[in-house]
């Protein structure tokens, strides 16, 4: 066990850390890092990377400054916010279901807030597809529902506790449903309104302020801290039902935390960034690939790669195609998928 | 569950008759209102009069259409959860849909590309496409071709494909409405020539997976056991992959993506009939082709005189059912 380190705060937590992910982790942080800065830098006014740095140093000048800490800090954040939720709900639900194919989008919880995104245009837009509310209700509203199709989905899963796998299909099937709802939504009102409601859907991340930040950094924070408390109930979980209980753990018990801890990550990543698909599916399995598959090891790693796809997504989104822009939701696979299907190819760890 | 072969044999000739029926009722039941009788007097002697064209131009195509869409769509749905081993696992999976709809936008976009008989052939090489490269990725390193591999290669494909549909559409909001009901999936006002070219394929199709039942029987039992009683793992598992993308890329390319189907019917079937494909093939088939055959119907009175696209109604309808058989079928 030499290249393992125990901590352990109190009788709260204790972790295993693995050297290598851990060594591994903070080479991704600093990729993160320098992402960041160059999507900082890049935009309508290009600002070079030392100033960049400068800036956040707070001896930059003030102009540089306020384009900054104004307009590309908050998306920056928002992004790697987002990237972490999505990336570790994803990674929780693919351990607590065991199966490769769980992510958030999956069951219904994503499915749940397009529907309800569509709904708001649906009532609140008037006749020259202006809205008539403002749209900092938006996210609240897609918020609402995702919870709300989450509720539905554990309420219909519960019989004697709740089955990963039962309730992955019943995810499925109120996905299905929510996704058929938008459709006769978006093909009854005005094409407009679809048009924009497809922007939605696909996720997108703009018009970001400080206040909804620190809304979502919160809350991300918090359930990210929880997660990783929890680490070692899901190393236990992960052994399969009876082997967990034997070893004394609560298996419903925590199944549970972790199905809500995946809900509130994905339903407050979504509401501020739309259905930003394929970051809770993809980040987990590159994380795997890289330090193999324990969550203590990969949840981690998961998370910052989940914030560098979503980061450099967005960037692209702003940048390449500017003064249109091309929502960051299309990019999360461009870039996601051929370097996941390189490590699938590579076959490293398996 | 019915246990006895002869049960399964009743139950086998019972569906078969609420498939024709389906079948028949898609025929008369719609806007415009015809009964039985006319609807057999049009094959018997057709007079030429409206009714009789209604049916024979539009109500007959649109049937067999949807009778032989949901047909192919369940069976290589059950197909593709048996390969993959995962319960999770449809044609769309496989990227088929999302390739078949990203070569229909891009000719949309860049070849102005505007029949459905145009769409067809664009439909149908994306899914071809999209196929080979998943197929091609998962079957490439050490090991071969592994259930785990195929899922994933899949969904990266699939994510990839339909991410970069997306991004055409939002920048292309011309193009977003000339497919957007294409893109619900339906059956209506298809042209019988696109059935016509595609049917024999499909047929042969499932006939081949019925005839191989047993063979993907064995392979569920794992890959070790089938191989080490003598099955050529690899040929069987080619062959039925070969099978799904001819049955979903020209149910696809026909149709547009009608998702769901694939998923719950395979399930649906097996809390009947057990898991032995021989019997799991032919009732998919069967209640597949009804399932599309029933929404197709609801979908002509939800909003009437407006259609709602069949896509739609096939998770309104299905998914309660599903869901009370998943409740029921893996209870605690």
């Amino acid at each position: 066990m030499k290249n393992k380190v125990t901590v352990r705060i109190g009788n709260v937590a204790s972790f295993i850390l693995d050297k290598k992910s851990l060594f591994i982790t903070m080479i991704a942080t600093l990729l993160l890092g320098v992402v960041a800065i160059l999507s900082m830098g890049s935009g309508d006014f290009f600002i070079s990377p030392i100033h960049v740095l400068k800036v956040i140093l707070g001896i930059g000048d003030s102009f540089d400054q306020t384009i900054i800490f104004e307009f590309r800090l908050p998306r920056i954040m928002m992004a790697i916010l987002v990237g972490i939720g999505l990336a570790t709900a994803g990674a929780i639900l693919q351990s607590v279901s065991r199966n490769p194919l769980g992510s958030p989008d999956i069951i219904g919880i994503t499915a749940g807030a397009s529907f309800a995104v569509v709904l708001f245009l649906a009532l609140f837009s008037n006749e020259s597809n202006a809205l008539t509310v403002s749209q900092d209700w938006m996210p609240l509203f897609a918020f609402g529902g995702a919870m709300i199709t989450a509720a539905i989905v554990f309420a219909l899963s519960w019989k004697n506790g709740i089955a990963p796998f039962r309730m992955l299909l019943i995810g499925i099937g109120i996905s299905a449903f929510m996704h058929a709802g938008t459709t006769v939504l978006m093909l009854v009102g005005p094409i407009h309104q679809a048009s924009q409601a497809n922007i939605w859907i696909t996720g997108s991340i703009y018009g970001s302020n400080w206040t909804e930040v620190r809304m979502i950094a919160i809350w991300i924070t918090i359930l990210f801290i929880i997660t990783l408390a929890m680490t070692r109930e899901m190393n236990v979980l992960e052994l399969g039902d009876d082997l967990a209980k034997s070893a004394g753990s609560s298996v419903q018990r925590s199944r549970i935390i972790f199905l809500l801890l995946c809900t509130g990550l994905t339903g407050a990543s979504v509401a501020f960034a739309g259905g930003i698909g394929f970051v809770g599916l993809i980040a987990p399995h590159i994380a795997k690939r890289i330090v193999g598959p324990t969550f203590g090891s990969m949840v981690g790693l998961s998370a910052v790669i989940g914030a560098i796809i979503v980061v450099v997504a967005d960037w692209i989104a702003r940048v390449a195609f500017a003064p249109i822009e091309v929502p960051a939701g299309v990019w999360t696979a461009v870039i996601g998928a051929p370097y996941f299907i390189y490590l699938l190819i590579k076959q490293r760890n398996r | 569950m019915i246990h006895t072969s002869k049960g399964k044999w009743i139950a086998l000739i019972f569906s078969s008759l609420a498939f024709v029926f389906c079948l028949f009722s898609s025929i008369v039941y719609g806007y415009t209102d015809t009964s039985w009788s006319t609807a057999f007097s049009a094959f018997k002697e057709n007079d030429g009069s409206t009714a009789h064209l209604v049916i024979q131009n539009v109500r007959l195509p649109r049937a067999l259409i949807a009778a032989t869409v949901g047909a192919c769509l369940a069976t290589s749905g059950a197909i593709m959860q048996s390969i993959t081993k995962n319960p999770l696992a449809s044609p769309s999976i496989l990227g088929i849909n999302a390739g078949a709809v990203f070569f229909v936008v891009i000719g949309v976009v860049f070849f102005q590309v505007q029949s459905l008989q145009s769409y067809m052939i664009f439909g149908l090489i994306g899914a071809a496409v999209s196929f080979g490269i998943v197929f091609v990725l998962s079957s490439v390193g050490r090991e071969g071709l592994t259930p785990m591999k195929l899922v994933l290669a899949g969904a990266a494909v699939s994510a990839l494909f339909s991410s970069m549909t997306q991004g055409f559409l939002t920048i292309n909001e011309t193009a977003l409405d000339q497919v957007l009901f294409w893109l619900a999936g339906s059956v209506a006002n298809r042209p019988i020539g696109l059935l016509i070219t595609g049917f024999p394929y499909m047929v042969i199709g499932l006939l081949i997976a019925f005839i191989m039942a047993k063979q993907m029987n064995l392979l569920a039992m794992g890959d070790d056991v089938a191989s080490g009683l003598g099955q050529n793992v690899m040929l069987v598992k080619f062959i039925f992959s070969l099978i799904v993308v001819v049955l979903a890329g020209i149910s696809v390319a026909i149709a547009g993506p009608i998702g769901f189907i694939g998923i719950i019917i395979p399930h649906i079937v097996r809390s009947f009939v057990g898991i032995q494909h021989q019997w799991v093939f032919p009732f998919c088939a069967l209640y597949g082709g009804i399932l599309l055959l029933v929404s197709d119907i609801a979908a002509r009175y939800i909003i009437m005189p407006k259609e709602v696209p069949v896509g739609v109604m096939t998770a309104l309808i299905g998914v309660p059912f599903f869901i009370y058989v998943a409740r029921r079928r893996f209870g605690a």
